[in-house]
């Protein structure tokens, strides 16, 4: 009897172990030194040796704050296209009455499913005619597809969310003049917020570790995000540079972190409400 | 980008002198015909969206895949192929064959385990106990990193020689070797990887779970059920729509895994084509080899072969997934 009542218990710390150890030996490993990284197998290091992170700072010609400016920048623009694109379509699929609307909820639906590989060729050679791949700012191509609400899980998880808002708010509202402008304005936008809050928090994650798109339209040091510029440490994948890779792993995917301890509860009921991949 | 901005706020200001006087005077009739302009203004980013990032870049890459576009020269210079691509794609590209390969191994083996990984600590996680928030959180959280490029940069060193798994090994006296680097290894540690991402279907199966009623589970221990025949008859009978529902996102999401295997091989696919997925030797036409009308072909015949697996679930989905009435 206490056997099975320990059982389940035990099972979970036993998986939570599994589950952790690659997070903490990465965390471990980025204050190893040179030698440690080889030869100390226990999960800390013996003598903790912060030089990675200098090391690791400056490690190219570039210095890494340049690529987290560069990620944070495009992770945060992102976030406000999807926010006020997504948010305006949404409306218009939850609340409005127009022709076709059934088709193009379908159509968008259908979007979702769409694997993003298989327009990345054409959107490139499309981008680069247009002269915007590569340049000063090499940034429009990653943006621009955002500010067109081309992200269709936002625009469906806010629809979900409307859905939920009663209808008797719009009612009231144009009974007392508001147009459908109005009603957006002063009904659905603010009590959307928490939709706008889980849109902004997965749009930020998602691009701050987006990789295929950035690695395929950066291709000048300088403007290199976080991710791209994490790849050169395996060019150089000397020994000697391991700790360094580490340590700038670990800098890479703190911010996630952070927003994960954060917001932790809205996270999780997040796909819940949504129901979709995380 | 911006005069989409203004055109949709363009059109609030003039009508609303209009709107609302001609509402009050014809009532509901005029209320949606202002409804199906508004309708069209918000909806007026997507739409341009849909036409510009998807419709138009969709057929242009069906055109595409029909000549030897190769960025670099002029468009003056293209030649029409007629279907030479998918010609050499499927008779004198061996890589192309790995590819399709090792992409259908890696979904095949990696979505059935992390969907059965995720519903078996859901089932532990779904009674109330204190802590239960914590692992749940915890659980999560690999969902959350692992498709970086620093979680694989990690990971792939994790399964080097001097990586945890061979010291974990070395407890049992087991002398491991560079994981990474062995053609009948890599794509496994890729598919652990995979695994190791349970938490986000994990947390739909936990809200699946919450719906199945009560009253099922105690019907079923009156007339003597045993714990597994509960779960073999209420809860996966149950739970088939979330299921069915993860099942379908987690093999697409699966044939379209190309960081880890980027990050590992350091994007060429190796050891000896072992890691090359689909979407990797994609990029490598396209970008490394500017084969880009080839890489468009190549698109092409992923999209359709990701549309007719999704068809053949929804199709087989008819005879498993139970729906319990009302549901949509």
């Amino acid at each position: 009897m206490t056997l099975q009542r320990l059982a389940r218990p035990l099972t979970l710390v036993l998986l939570s172990a599994v589950v952790l150890y690659p997070l903490v030996w990465m965390l471990g490993s980025s204050f190893k030194s040179q030698e440690e990284v080889l030869n100390n197998m226990s999960i800390l290091p013996n003598t903790w040796t912060p030089s990675n992170y200098s090391d690791g700072w400056s490690n190219f010609d570039v210095s890494f704050g340049r690529f987290f400016v560069n990620s944070a920048m495009v992770a945060g623009l992102t976030v406000v296209a999807n926010c006020v694109s997504c948010l305006l379509a949404a409306y218009a699929f939850a609340r409005l009455k127009f022709k076709l609307r059934g088709f193009w909820f379908a159509i968008m639906i259908g979007t979702l499913l769409l694997p993003g590989h298989v327009l990345i060729v054409p959107q490139f050679v499309m981008f680069k005619t247009f002269g915007w791949v590569g340049g000063d700012w090499p940034y429009a191509p990653l943006i621009v597809p955002q500010l067109l609400a081309t992200e269709a899980f936002f625009v469906f998880l806010m629809v979900q969310f409307m859905r939920g808002v009663p209808r008797e708010l719009d009612e009231a509202a144009t009974i007392d003049g508001c147009t459908p402008y109005g009603v957006f304005r002063h009904v659905i936008l603010p009590l959307s917020r928490p939709a706008l809050v889980s849109t902004a928090i997965f749009s930020f994650i998602w691009t701050w570790n987006d990789f295929f798109r950035q690695l395929v339209y950066l291709s000048d040091l300088e403007k290199y995000t976080a991710p791209v510029a994490l790849t050169l440490f395996i060019d150089s994948s000397g020994q000697s540079s391991v700790g360094p890779m580490f340590a700038m792993s670990v800098l890479s995917l703190a911010p996630v972190f952070l927003f994960f301890v954060a917001f932790q509860r809205m996270l999780v009921e997040g796909i819940n409400t949504s129901g979709l991949k995380g | 980008m911006s005069p989409v901005a203004t055109s949709t706020a363009r059109p609030s200001s003039t009508r609303h002198q209009a709107g609302p006087a001609a509402h009050q005077r014809r009532g509901r009739p005029a209320k949606h015909k202002t409804d199906g302009v508004a309708g069209y203004v918000f909806l007026s980013p997507w739409l341009l969206g849909l036409l510009t990032i998807t419709a138009v870049p969709m057929l242009m890459s069906l055109y595409l895949s029909f000549t030897n576009y190769d960025v670099l020269s002029d468009w003056e210079s293209m030649e029409w192929v007629g279907l030479d691509n998918y010609r050499t794609m499927f008779t004198e590209d061996p890589s192309f064959w790995h590819a399709v390969q090792t992409t259908l191994v890696f979904a095949l083996v990696a979505t059935p385990l992390k969907l059965a990984a995720a519903l078996g600590v859901a089932l532990l996680l779904n009674r109330p106990f204190s802590g239960a928030g914590l692992f749940r959180g915890l659980f999560y959280l690999p969902s959350l990193l692992g498709g970086s490029v620093a979680l694989a940069i990690v990971w792939v060193n994790m399964f080097n020689r001097d990586g945890a798994f061979n010291s974990f090994l070395a407890w049992f006296g087991i002398e491991g070797k560079a994981w990474v680097n062995d053609p009948d290894f890599a794509l496994g540690t890729l598919i652990l990887l995979a695994v190791w991402q349970f938490g986000a279907p994990m947390v739909i199966f936990l809200a699946g779970l919450k719906q199945v009623p009560g009253e099922l589970y105690e019907a079923a221990s009156v007339d003597g059920a045993t714990p597994f025949r509960k779960f073999i008859s209420i809860t996966l009978p149950m739970l088939s729509p979330v299921i069915f529902f993860n099942l379908v996102l987690e093999t697409i999401n699966g044939f379209q895994g190309f960081t880890s295997a980027f990050v590992l091989s350091n994007g060429t696919g190796g050891p000896v084509d072992s890691t090359l997925m689909y979407t990797l030797h994609l990029y490598i036409k396209g970008w490394n080899e500017y084969q880009m009308g080839y890489a468009s072909a190549m698109a092409w015949v992923f999209l359709l072969f990701i549309g007719l697996v999704t068809a053949v679930v929804f199709r087989t989905g008819k005879f498993w997934v139970h729906y319990s009435d009302g549901e949509d």
